[in-house]
């Protein structure tokens, strides 16, 4: 068995105690959670969105259509449930207050020194080389947070139109999918999606939980606002699904679905895009991502563009960690290369990390998490003989192309900050 | 909401004089004039020459991006350092590949100087200049875009002045390559495959022709805006007392919908630098009459001084607050206004522009005793501006399924600190 040790990242404020080793407190608890001993007449927020069949391109969806959002999902009530939560003192730092900056170069990664994120904990002890481990109700779990640090409810609209209602009861037996805060963000707006949250899914993707992020990420409209999924074993923290979310470019949409190899980016991986239909996209990414888990291979998933463009790129830094192939200058940074740092966000831990930041130090850093160039072949070839050869059988018409990971483009004239990310849950980000 | 499409239209007559047109179309060569104040920075004039050269009609340029002229074999570092230079609303000349509306990529100086408003001190336009490269690549085999990771190695701080001569000086020594910079080359070249397209260097000539051709533009512009009585220069002026949004924070802030303001907390009388078209809707304000006045315009002898004292308190602790004051509106009409204040932080955490206006402590003349005029405030310099968000009380929404109006404030502070912190995100930490 492989294992590493890490310090875990905190998500929510009551994780701490569990990770302390104080006593699990039984029954009503009083700290006003997400078990039966809290949940009576309790409510949150619900917004329920139009199940839409198509990622439109940017035109269509502001000429066409007209989407009548009840409310403005990313601008108001994410990012103002958001700041309501700040101003409640709920996270672990102020984010604002990281230095963040640009690095020159070609990709223009983004670094930002954090000092606070890891701070005062023990590393932990994760095993590395499964990426499917069982549930376990006695480890942190998100039914275990505070109702304070779920923002809303967010579910399929029953009937064809979207709705907002400020305060809706829990119905446990609806199985809803809440957003929650991550107190340790990474971004300003960074937030935590978990679906389905009381079933008390393992940290795995399936087709219904990668539409609902695809969704979000739909909903959320804006090419700053991203999802993102790290795989057990690809530094995921919490054994308990969920999303991240941050945010990207347009491109358009043709029918069927696309899939791509990532070029000239120090990651290797494939892009999909596309699809007649929402759901064509979402059957095709969780098909590759099932595949992946059940062949034991840690990955991490980036929806961008509003849903358009998803990135699924295998990794194996943990493996490479646990088996000491990694260079302690490298280790020494302490960076987890999950899913933000391979998008290009790079969180980084010490000042001096962080002033001699450059693009080759990113670079030689992302490099590591790769696949190399013989495996990734061979993970490719196995990922279309399972999955694409079925699906274009099941009608999908796919060809494989070569692409670019546009850089994450920080545009001085068209940005607008938001990012969120999904970790064993989809977190999400809103980065302007 | 105003239509993309007219407000591109109005661009350029709205500052210059009508016969503007007509003098820009007699001026040679080849450029385009964009609106860094519109959504998406369009391009708002484009000359024949422009046109010519690429290939495309006016209709299908105007009201674009400059990027639909980049490709695959563009270089994204130039790209990057070209937005740069937007952000920072400053001048730069470098080498770019574009292509033509068929496709074929051709090699251009291109030269882009933003134009100031006098008025208010942003940059309300850019001309970009290109001008074509007619030589053959010097150093084929070296003078590769990517050579510039090592150029400018030596630190953010110059980058600055890099960015003028950082291609020059990679062209013209090639070989100056640490062992180090070797190293990675060869990643590179592995991962990355190879780029067909190698770094063009303009002449001297060529180099001298833009800026003739730049000048030239820009005293045309100068002289149609002062017939409008909107002058506009080629340098920055410097409006007294404001740290003025840059023109990208403008455009991000333009879109956030609630009525508030921004207020610089390091002048003493903590001035609005930034006032929403909301705002100036409930108030009754012109933009003119609110930039610069002290935040607390909206206060009058009615007002109640405890509150104002907690106000005052709470930018200078930066710490948030949320209170109910009598306000008035510019015709005199009081309401009862529901105010959230939030101090609101750059990227960065290190603007020189913000720590140099600290106009603290006095120097001290002999004998005299040492005077401190404004207390320092108690926050970081990375606390650029404080918003103010205002909403009338009783504001009700059309039906209650509606977020809360303290939700809806929340998120208005939210948007900001977004936009100011993205737009604050540079390569070099300058605000």
């Amino acid at each position: 068995m492989l294992r590493i040790k890490r310090v875990p990242t905190i998500v929510s404020n009551y994780q701490k105690e569990e990770a302390d080793g104080s006593a699990r407190s039984v029954g009503g608890c009083g700290r006003n959670c997400l078990r039966e001993c809290c949940m009576q007449g309790a409510k949150l927020p619900l917004y329920a969105y139009k199940r839409a069949n198509k990622v439109g391109s940017e035109k269509a969806l502001a000429v066409d259509e007209p989407r009548e959002a009840p409310v403005a999902f990313l601008d108001s009530l994410l990012l103002g449930e958001w700041e309501d939560r700040m101003a409640r003192g709920l996270f672990r730092y102020d984010v604002t207050a990281c230095e963040t900056k640009v690095i020159p170069g070609d990709y223009g990664f983004v670094a930002q020194l954090n000092e606070g994120r890891h701070l005062k904990k023990r590393p932990t002890e994760f095993q590395v080389d499964k990426v499917l481990q069982p549930f376990d109700g006695n480890k942190f779990n998100f039914t275990k947070v505070g109702q304070e640090e779920v923002l809303f409810q967010f579910e399929a609209s029953e009937d064809s139109e979207a709705y907002f209602t400020p305060a809706a009861p829990i119905d446990v037996e609806n199985t809803p999918s809440f957003v929650a805060i991550n107190v340790s963000p990474i971004e300003y707006g960074h937030v935590l999606l978990i679906p389905r949250i009381f079933e008390c899914l393992p940290q795995r993707i399936d087709y219904e939980s990668f539409l609902l992020a695809l969704h979000m990420a739909v909903e959320a409209g804006s090419p700053y606002f991203r999802l993102g999924y790290n795989s057990l074993g690809a530094f995921a923290t919490i054994n308990h699904l969920h999303f991240q979310a941050p945010t990207k470019k347009i491109t358009i949409t043709s029918s069927g679905v696309k899939i791509s190899e990532l070029l000239k980016y120090p990651v290797r991986g494939l892009v999909l895009e596309g699809g007649n239909l929402l759901q064509d996209l979402a059957k095709m990414v969780s098909d590759c991502c099932i595949f992946l888990q059940d062949t034991n291979i840690p990955y991490n998933v980036l929806i961008a563009d509003s849903g358009r463009r998803i990135f699924v790129l295998p990794q194996c830094y943990a493996e490479k960690q646990a088996l000491g192939e990694v260079s302690s200058e490298i280790l020494d940074t302490q960076v987890n290369p999950a899913v933000w740092e391979i998008s290009g966000h790079i969180v980084l831990k010490r000042r001096e990390d962080y002033d001699g930041a450059s693009e080759e130090n990113a670079w030689r850093l992302l490099a590591e998490v790769s696949l190399s160039e013989a495996r990734f072949a061979e993970v490719k070839a196995i990922i279309f003989e399972a999955v694409v050869s079925a699906g274009v059988a099941g009608g999908s018409d796919m060809h494989l192309q070569e692409a670019e990971l546009a850089p994450k483009e920080v545009d001085p004239i068209n940005s607008t900050t938001a990012s969120a990310m999904v970790t064993g849950n989809h977190e999400c980000m809103v980065l302007q | 909401m105003e239509s993309q499409l007219e407000l591109i239209e109005q661009s350029i007559i709205s500052r210059y004089s009508n016969r503007v047109y007509e003098a820009l179309d007699e001026l040679p060569g080849n450029f385009t004039i964009t609106d860094p104040c519109i959504y998406g920075h369009p391009i708002v004039f484009a000359s024949h020459g422009f046109l010519e050269m690429f290939g495309y009609s006016k209709e299908e340029v105007v009201g674009r991006n400059g990027k639909m002229f980049q490709g695959q074999g563009t270089c994204r570092r130039t790209v990057m350092e070209i937005r740069e230079a937007i952000r920072a609303e400053r001048a730069i000349q470098v080498s770019l590949l574009n292509y033509r509306k068929d496709e074929t990529p051709f090699w251009i100086l291109f030269h882009m100087s933003p134009v100031f408003s006098e008025e208010h001190g942003r940059a309300i336009n850019f001309v970009a200049v290109q001008v074509p490269i007619i030589r053959k690549p010097l150093h084929p085999k070296h003078n590769h875009g990517r050579h510039q990771f090592c150029s400018c190695e030596d630190g953010f701080k110059s980058r600055d002045i890099l960015l003028g001569s950082c291609r020059r000086e990679v062209c013209t020594k090639p070989l100056v390559e640490s062992s180090h910079e070797a190293a990675f080359e060869a990643v590179l070249d592995s991962d990355r495959g190879v780029e067909a397209e190698q770094l063009c260097e303009a002449s001297e000539l060529e180099k001298q022709k833009a800026i003739t051709s730049i000048n030239n533009i820009l005293s045309v512009l100068t002289r149609y805006s002062a017939l409008r009585g909107k002058s506009v220069s080629e340098r920055r002026c410097h409006v007294e007392g404001q740290s003025l949004p840059n023109s990208a924070l403008v455009t991000s802030l333009g879109r956030i919908e609630q009525s508030f303001i921004l207020i610089d907390p390091y002048l003493p009388s903590m001035p609005i630098v930034y006032a929403s078209e909301a705002f100036l809707k409930l108030t009754g304000y012109d933009r003119h009459e609110v930039l610069g006045r002290k935040h607390r315009l909206l206060s009058n002898s009615c007002t109640d001084s405890s509150t104002l004292l907690q106000i005052n308190e709470s930018i200078r602790n930066a710490k948030p607050c949320k209170l109910r004051i009598l306000d008035q509106r510019k015709d005199m009409t009081s309401f009862w206004n529901l105010i959230h204040i939030s101090p609101v932080r750059n990227a960065s955490g290190k603007v020189i522009l913000i720590i140099s206006r600290w106009n603290f402590p006095i120097p001290r003349r002999e004998g005299e005793p040492q005077h401190i005029l404004f207390p320092i405030p108690n926050f970081s310099p990375s606390v650029t501006y404080f918003v103010e968000v205002h909403m009338e009380e009783g504001y009700v929404n059309q039906d209650g399924r509606m977020l809360s109006p303290e939700i809806r404030q929340l998120g208005t502070i939210a948007a900001v600190k977004v936009a100011v912190r993205s737009a604050t995100m540079g390569p070099c930490s300058s605000g």
